[in-house]
């Protein structure tokens, strides 16, 4: 932070509070010295709700607090639309799951957060998979920001690397692997030679894949990111509706070796062109080029005009990694 | 199409100019030519190895221009398909009859199906296999990946595509 400049006070909510809407809670209090030294923010939650309750602080939660609400206790009879509405501050952060059927609760959060002059800062995909349009124009005309990094690629910087850092250049297409589960299936599949069932089952015992993981393996999730690229990046108006998907579910280890026999891995990736190509698909990666990972990692190359390729690799999933996206994209707002 | 032909030059000047000569007059495109001096035949004449692309009905017509100036047209050889791809299908391969759509895309003329290893772990399981697609350029390799695909799906059959 410069000197003379003043510390500007910016009051959370976190709406949600599962993995992610917590690690957002630590790695703010964590991060809060740092921040104000660096950034002259005095971040401070104001407010925490999900389907149990709430709890309120307009000076700022701190740690036992936050700590006792996660836990179960010390809850206030207020609904989460009552605390976006009625609790004074500046940054609303939604964290409920994603449900790409109706966006809800998140669709309605963002909304009311929105109309309430909060800016908004998410993890939840279905609202911007669905009603990307929409939100971005409630926002502009609200005149407050709806930032979501952590949607797509976790602590990857996809969304604001393209818009800030490669400013200028067109880009023609993205492409890469989106979800750190069906890699790590893969991977595993690959290395070990042993059949889909087994490694998924492997994968569901140390909490790598969901105990429903249709939504990773069928594809769903990543064709959800593909779209919130689509609309942030190539201003198209799709929705999870439009994409073409293919899972990794007939994946069999002989595929997987006939590949590796030819030069190539087979890696679920989202593809999305600035002709409109929409497509989730297992492909065959060659088994040199920067989009051949392993494990849960995440992995896009930007296509540009000016630039070239661009790849970008990082860890795609976990709360922290998603509390990081959401701090970077807080702090943004101010900068 | 591309074509490589080995021919034979009386070692005197201006030959060369005249072999190559016919080629572009008949619309070719010549991508190389080596001189052999020093590979000189019995008879005393030059060997020359030129690769060029032409369409392939003229082919007749310069081998007939390069015969009434004297030159011995020694060996023609022809690289139809120039460009090669992997592609892995999953699925009841052999049972949804792999032969009839092996044929659909031999039979367009310009693509062929030129590599195949299948793997079959059991009677009633999926099989898995790569198959190599060639092609006579970029586009008509495209366009044999589209007709595998869509006889592939009308089978039940995955096919996994290069990035």
């Amino acid at each position: 932070m410069r000197a003379g400049e003043k510390i500007k006070t910016v009051r959370i909510s976190i709406v949600g509070f599962g993995h992610v809407g917590s690690g957002v809670a630590e790695v703010v209090m964590r991060k809060h010295d740092e921040i104000l030294r660096k950034h002259g923010l005095d971040l401070r939650i104001v407010g925490i709700a999900d389907l149990k309750g709430a709890i309120v602080d307009e000076g700022g939660l701190n740690r036992d607090e936050i700590a006792r609400f996660g836990a179960g206790g010390a809850l206030l009879d207020m609904s989460s639309l009552e605390l976006i509405r009625e609790i004074e501050h500046e940054v609303m952060v939604e964290a409920t799951p994603t449900n790409v059927t109706n966006g809800e609760p998140g669709l309605t959060h963002i909304i009311t957060a929105l109309n309430s002059n909060r800016h908004v800062v998410t993890s939840n995909k279905g609202p911007l998979a669905l009603e990307y349009r929409k939100l971005m124009e409630l926002a502009e005309r609200k005149g407050r920001e709806l930032r979501f990094e952590a949607t797509v690629g976790g602590a990857m910087p996809l969304i604001s690397l393209i818009r800030e850092n490669l400013a200028g250049n067109g880009i023609t297409a993205i492409r890469g692997i989106l979800n750190g589960t069906c890699n790590y299936i893969l991977t595993r599949m690959t290395n070990e030679n042993l059949p889909y069932e087994h490694v998924l089952r492997e994968a569901q015992e140390i909490g790598i894949a969901e105990s429903d993981p249709s939504k990773d393996v069928e594809g769903i999730d990543t064709a959800v990111k593909l779209v919130i690229l689509a609309n942030s990046v190539f201003g198209m108006d799709a929705t999870y509706r439009d994409v073409r998907v293919q899972g990794i579910t007939e994946i069999t280890p002989d595929a997987l070796k006939l590949a590796r026999d030819a030069g190539y891995a087979i890696k679920l990736i989202g593809d999305v062109d600035i002709d409109g190509r929409l497509e989730v698909a297992p492909r065959l990666v060659p088994v040199s080029d920067p989009l051949n990972v392993g494990g849960t990692l995440n992995v896009a190359t930007i296509r540009t005009d000016l630039a070239g390729d661009i790849t970008v690799i990082g860890k795609g999933a976990g709360p922290i990694e998603a509390a990081s996206a959401i701090l970077s994209d807080i702090i943004a707002i101010y900068s | 199409m591309r074509i490589s032909m080995d021919i034979e030059l009386k070692d005197i000047p201006g030959q060369l100019v005249q072999a190559l000569k016919p080629v572009s007059d008949l619309g070719g495109n010549i991508i190389s030519v080596l001189h052999q001096r020093d590979k000189k035949t019995a008879s005393g004449r030059i060997p020359v190895q030129l690769v060029f692309e032409m369409e392939e009905s003229r082919l007749d017509r310069l081998v007939e221009k390069l015969k009434a100036k004297g030159m011995h047209v020694v060996s023609i050889g022809k690289e139809r398909l120039k460009d090669s791809m992997v592609v892995i299908l999953i699925g009841h391969i052999v049972h949804s009859d792999i032969r009839d759509t092996i044929e659909r895309i031999d039979s367009t003329g310009f693509a062929e199906v030129v590599g195949l290893s299948l793997s079959m772990p059991g009677v009633d399981k999926k099989s898995s296999a790569a198959l190599v697609l060639s092609a006579i350029g970029k586009k008509e390799l495209k366009e044999a990946l589209r007709i595998l695909e869509e006889t592939a799906t009308k089978k039940g059959i995955m096919i996994i595509s290069p990035i």
